[in-house]
């Protein structure tokens, strides 16, 4: 593989691990789902430089999926469901921001270890890109965990599918049955998210999951 | 694709998921719905008569074999007392007939997703399976729209999304380390191919996988500390599902990670995957035992003993060996069995007294006698005393692996011992002692309650030779 398009597809990668720590200190649910969408964005470019370096015309559609859908479609209605609900302001984060992100940077490096160790014998694009992967995943992960808000804590999960769709592509020749499976459970992941949000906001006037804690099972 | 046992295991399901989302009035789509899982059993037992060929993408051996028998049954029975169930609530006007519609529709979907998890030979579609499964579920889990509900289907949701992904990471690992060996393109995730290959495999990137496996697809077996979701999911959701839950879905994450176990265990290199699943299912066991004590909702405390139980056996299958791996099959088949009965007996005695909470129920023996009755049959057989199937298989388990590791049995039988002081404690106050709450008679279907129950006992009593032998091929197969 020639040097320059190792770089670029590295380039994009880590970029995509950069705009995953990005997301871990917004604390508004706008800028938040901006963010989000720039990671969609990213990802939709690497998909998309790894199409043309593979020679793999079938990535492109799961480029065009993650430009679309995720990057444009997702982050629209997200935001309209948000003004319907009058949730725009701050974002209550469980942990605070400088701890979030040592934890963030923890994991990229565990990650880093984890991966680069166990496959010495992967092409080195592969490795690198899988290494990402877990990153963008772990952080997906983090974000989950730290935030209280049910938007929020969405944003995070489709991030972290963002992280399994990187890694998808990154093992090469990878069946496409995968990728489209990929998308389309973020799909249906957003069909039935958008259906609790709603009944939520039916039930709580709220879309805080703290809310929810308080009619956690026994405690009656 | 022929029209063969294979296709209509999936395609009756899936076509009785589409008819049930359109067809109105709930009378006629219970019977349909209970139809359609009798026609699906029936294709599924006909595997055992002709086995139908496999491909690439649809597998039947002797290991999902079983799995699948055991999943279209407790399918067909819970449809039978799933029409009893939901008439009552449309009495009571918990559920209106719109939602009913979407019930059936769902728990259709969801015998189809589960039955392309067992059949299926690629291990990319395995993974969609059991993301379709717990899609339905989630839905099916908050269906009733209140509070309680609401919540323990975001957690489910969630976590459950979480679990899913690490278990995708995970599939596209094995990928990575097959590729090299099979090459590029379909075959690589080809179950029966990875299998064939699996020795010259890059151990590292098989270790790796199989931990991101184990938590993911774990996390689906509801294995402690990843089990959060489960005694919410089992105790809000409508009881039929409840059953499926806890009888079914649970075995088949398991059984996604058997598979993968299975492909370690050819490669010398690996880690071994047994001391990771031992450690996992000994600390599920005795978590859940004592968590059994300060229940007061009586369906999340036959949550935790689901808990409790798959801890048994993926321990059994941790240790692994002929015999081993033959007690965690049986736990399992009875386990289902029992549990997916007592949810029965739960379910009608939830909607006599109008609760779920321990405290408000008593004397069922003098009210209900029959669901009473039921209920401690169900709760002797599933704290495993004898005659009953689980003492067996739970002494299968303790004598097969006591010789190897005498001190891991002991933690085990303690996990045991104190699971039985929980559920009787909590069993006496609930069936005999002063009667409380509402006594009216039951409407309720007995016999798929006793037609479990009576197999568990039977099991226990006498196990068929061709059973046995049939379980035997299993457990070598597994290794």
């Amino acid at each position: 593989m020639n040097g320059l398009a190792f770089d670029i597809a590295h380039l994009l990668a880590g970029s995509l691990v950069l705009v995953s720590l990005m997301m871990l200190y917004q604390d508004r649910l706008y800028a938040l789902l901006n963010v989000y969408a720039v990671h969609a964005g990213v990802l939709a470019l690497s998909v998309a430089w790894q199409a043309l370096i593979q020679h793999a015309p079938h990535l492109y559609l799961t480029a065009l999926i993650a430009l679309v859908f995720k990057a444009i479609i997702i982050p629209v209605v997200l935001h309209r469901i948000i003004v319907r609900l009058g949730i725009h302001r701050e974002i209550e984060t469980a942990v605070s921001v400088g701890l979030t992100m040592m934890a963030g940077i923890g994991l990229v490096a565990l990650s880093m270890v984890v991966m680069l160790r166990v496959t010495p014998g992967a092409d080195a694009l592969a490795r690198e890109d899988l290494a990402f992967a877990l990153s963008v995943v772990l952080l997906g992960l983090l974000i989950m965990v730290t935030r209280r808000n049910a938007v929020s804590q969405v944003v995070g999960f489709m991030s972290l599918e963002n992280g399994l769709v990187l890694a998808a592509t990154a093992a090469k020749g990878m069946p496409l049955v995968v990728e489209i499976s990929v998308a389309f459970s973020v799909l249906i992941a957003f069909i039935i998210i958008g259906i609790f949000l709603f009944r939520i906001r039916e039930r709580f006037d709220s879309v805080d999951v703290q809310a929810l804690d308080r009619f956690r099972g026994e405690r009656r | 694709m022929t029209l063969d046992a294979l296709a209509s295991l999936l395609l009756i399901p899936a076509i009785a998921a589409a008819t049930l989302a359109l067809l109105p009035g709930y009378r006629l789509t219970a019977r349909l719905n209970v139809l359609a899982t009798l026609l699906t059993l029936l294709s599924a037992v006909s595997l055992f008569v002709v086995e139908p060929t496999s491909g690439n993408y649809l597998l039947v051996d002797d290991l999902n074999k079983v799995f699948i028998v055991l999943t279209t049954f407790v399918g067909f029975t819970t449809s039978v007392f799933s029409a009893s169930y939901i008439h009552h609530e449309i009495e009571i006007g918990r559920l209106t007939p719109v939602f009913v519609r979407f019930y059936h529709a769902m728990y259709q979907a969801l015998m189809f997703a589960m039955n392309l998890a067992l059949v299926a030979n690629n291990i990319g579609l395995m993974w969609v399976a059991v993301e379709i499964a717990t899609l339905t579920t989630v839905l099916m889990v908050g269906m009733y729209r209140t509070h309680e509900a609401l919540e323990a289907a975001w957690k489910y949701f969630i976590l459950g999304s979480v679990g899913i992904a690490l278990a995708l990471f995970g599939t596209i690992l094995v990928y990575m380390a097959a590729r090299p060996v099979i090459g590029e393109g379909q075959e690589a995730m080809v179950w029966t191919v990875l299998l064939a290959h699996a020795a010259k495999f890059d151990p590292a990137l098989l270790n790796v996988a199989f931990v991101f496996l184990l938590l993911g697809y774990g996390t689906k077996v509801g294995l402690a500390p990843l089990h959060a979701w489960l005694p919410d999911a089992h105790a809000e959701g409508p009881t039929p599902i409840s059953a499926v839950l806890s009888g079914l879905l649970l075995n088949v994450a398991l059984y996604a990670l058997l598979r993968f176990k299975m492909l370690l265990a050819v490669n010398p290199a690996a880690i071994a995957p047994g001391p990771l699943m031992v450690t996992m299912g000994l600390i599920s066991v005795i978590f859940a035992a004592l968590m059994l004590y300060r229940r007061r909702d009586i369906k999340r405390m036959f949550a935790y003993s689901s808990i409790e139980h798959m801890g048994i056996i993926v321990f059994a299958f941790g240790m692994g060996g002929a015999l081993a791996n033959f007690a965690g099959l049986l736990h399992m088949t009875m386990h289902s069995l029992t549990k997916s009965a007592i949810f029965f007996a739960v379910g009608h005695i939830a909607q006599v007294k109008g609760t779920q909470k321990i405290a408000d129920i008593g004397g069922l023996t003098v009210t209900n006698p029959v669901l009473g009755w039921g209920l401690v049959l169900g709760v002797v057989a599933i704290a495993g005393l004898p005659p009953l199937g689980i003492f067996m298989s739970e002494f299968l388990v303790v004598s097969s692996t006591f010789a190897r590791e005498p001190w891991l049995t002991a933690i085990l039988v303690l996990g045991i011992v104190i699971a039985l002081g929980g559920l009787f404690l909590r069993l006496n106050s609930v069936v005999f002692g002063e009667p409380k709450g509402t006594t009216a008679p039951a409407e309720a279907s007995y016999v798929p309650m006793f037609t479990h129950l009576g197999i568990v006992l039977a099991a226990g009593i006498y196990l068929p030779p061709p059973l046995v032998s049939g379980f035997r091929n299993v457990a070598k197969l597994l290794g």
